[in-house]
């Protein structure tokens, strides 16, 4: 099966420093592809790089088989690349049901249109209302964004990225500051988008990548030093030295 | 209710405005065209810094350039508000489009300075050239006309203003409720968001700071077809600080705080340099005028918008 994103050779220098080097990953719909890595490892420079939020240095991004590497960050999110920020990044001011639906108007044809409502957009809203079930946050359409849970927050920011039709997610440490609880509901919210998504997570809990994952790249220094699925990263030599520790 | 009566309020008083035109006596009707001016300057501004989360302070300049462009072209023998109105409102959006497409790369307090420098370059054009008549500025010989009416009548000035006030708040009312508003109150909130979702961000917000600096330079027509003389103090940034103040004072956020600003910055600075009511001070209004807007600011933080708030038991205004 080919792949929905590819990414060869991709490299980001800061400077003298060289955040990223030489990535490759393939990213395929169905699929959990988890980053993991130590702090600094540049996990989230990689995932800046893929939504467009920062350049490359150097390699080359596909999307579809369509070179994506040079294409502005608002482009790509109409193309289909959605993400999600390790510090939760939503309209807190908005309701969360205006959340979602001013996410499902980005792609919308002729926003110069300004006799047209944009709460009275049907289209828009009816989008709203099927990502916000999606996420399990129907019951709280009305509520203002700010206003709600951090693990909440977390779903809404989902949610938006969902409300644009993305094909590709980009998630920068979904779990991070949730509560057991919370967690779950987030992981199984993950194995349900995985089915019509790629996913590309990034995250910290060892347990939850181990979980639900079904390939893992470990990332040291820039660099990736292992690529496979979880029973062959767990018994990797090297990943043990470097990452999860001689001990475990 | 009560929501709906907020509704119809400005247009209750665009109408009681326009029964009122005819009694009103000329230094009345003067003072009215004077403040419904600044409130579509206000309005104008209230869209980049309200709506759009866009401060910037170098709005007077295509407040001047429009009512320049008025006079300018104008010249000696007068001419049709037909093309002199479409010339003065080009001519601040075409400023506006490339003042905004640099200004724009720029972020917080650097867009601050960087249409402060703008505004002040153009000020400087205006006042060190022989341009626009250079430091005394110019007189406007024949006041524009439009078919039968002539701005050079009270009755006409007045209408034409307040029509153009009701435009101006119909058409910010509008794009408030669209799309596009729904952009630019997103691009206020969280920019970093609006771009991952999909939005050109560049695009919308130079497209606010183009309607923005169109209207401006409609205000600066009217004001232009009003006074029959411009002068550089138009484009100084003063002038940007004050509509600034305006819209803070009546209260960011909403279209009726800008009016409201308009409305009570002007009859403060009205009051306040007056003999008959303060005396002596009022050879001093400045330090008076600075010292009632920081009172205010004090007091009512969210402008006075926020006061109908404070006294209705029910909250948001």
């Amino acid at each position: 099966m080919s792949a929905l994103m590819s990414v060869e050779g991709l490299t980001r220098r800061f400077g003298g420093l060289v955040a990223v080097s030489g990535v490759d990953i393939d990213l395929h719909q169905g699929e959990v592809h988890a980053v993991i890595g130590t702090n600094g490892a540049g996990k989230s420079t990689l995932i800046n790089m893929l939504s467009g939020e920062i350049a490359a240095s150097a390699g080359r991004i596909r999307l579809d088989g369509h070179d994506i590497t040079r294409i502005a960050q608002s482009r790509r999110a109409r193309m289909g690349v959605g993400r999600s920020y390790q510090r939760t990044t939503i309209f807190p001011e908005f309701t969360v049901r205006e959340n979602c639906r001013l996410s499902a108007q980005a792609a919308m044809p002729r926003p110069w249109a300004i006799w047209q409502a944009s709460a009275r957009c049907e289209d828009s809203n009816a989008v709203a209302l099927e990502v916000l079930e999606a996420a399990g946050l129907d019951q709280d359409a009305a509520r203002i964004a700010g206003t709600m849970s951090h693990g909440a927050k977390r779903q809404l920011e989902i949610a938006i990225c969902l409300a644009t039709r993305p094909r590709v997610l980009l998630l920068d440490e979904p779990l991070a500051g949730m509560g057991a609880e919370e967690t779950e509901r987030m992981l199984d919210l993950l194995a349900r988008l995985k089915q019509r998504h790629a996913i590309l997570l990034v995250e910290h809990d060892m347990d939850a990548v181990f979980r639900i994952a079904d390939r893992i790249t470990v990332m040291v220094n820039g660099a990736v030093i292992a690529t496979g699925d979880p029973a062959s990263i767990r018994t990797n030599q090297e990943v043990r030295i470097a990452y999860l520790g001689e001990g475990h | 209710m009560q929501r709906r009566l907020r509704h119809y309020l400005p247009a209750a008083c665009a109408v009681l405005l326009a029964l009122l035109g005819p009694t009103l006596s000329p230094y009345m009707s003067d003072f009215i065209v004077k403040v419904m001016i600044l409130s579509i300057f206000a309005l104008s501004l209230e869209l980049l810094v309200g709506m759009t989360g866009l401060v910037s302070l170098g709005h007077a300049a295509f407040y001047g350039i429009g009512a320049y462009a008025t006079v300018l072209a104008s010249g000696s023998e007068g001419g049709s508000a037909a093309w002199l109105l479409p010339l003065a409102v080009g001519a601040a959006a075409a400023c506006a489009l490339v003042v905004g497409a640099l200004s724009l790369r720029t972020r917080g307090v650097y867009f601050i300075m960087v249409t402060l420098a703008f505004a002040q370059m153009a000020y400087f054009v205006f006042h060190d050239t022989k341009v626009g008549g250079g430091s005394d500025g110019i007189y406007m010989y024949v006041r524009p006309t439009l078919g039968a009416l002539d701005m050079e009548s009270r009755y006409v000035q007045f209408y034409v203003v307040l029509a153009s006030l009701a435009g101006t708040y119909g058409l910010l009312a509008l794009i408030r409720q669209s799309r596009f508003g729904a952009a630019l109150a997103g691009i206020r909130v969280n920019e970093q968001r609006m771009r991952a979702t999909g939005y050109p961000v560049y695009g919308y917000k130079l497209a606010a700071f183009v309607i923005a600096g169109a209207l401006a330079g409609l205000a600066g027509f009217l004001l232009a077809a009003r006074d029959g003389v411009v002068n550089p103090e138009l484009l100084a940034w003063h002038n940007s600080g004050e509509v600034l103040l305006m819209i803070i004072l009546g209260g960011l956020g909403h279209l009726r705080g800008a009016v409201l600003g308009a409305i009570a910055f002007t009859l403060l600075k009205e009051l306040l340099s007056t003999h008959a009511f303060v005396g002596p001070l009022a050879d001093h209004w400045q330090l008076t005028l600075g010292i009632a807007i920081v009172v205010f600011v004090a007091l009512l933080p969210k402008g006075l918008i926020g006061l109908a708030a404070r006294l209705s038991p029910r909250g948001t205004p």
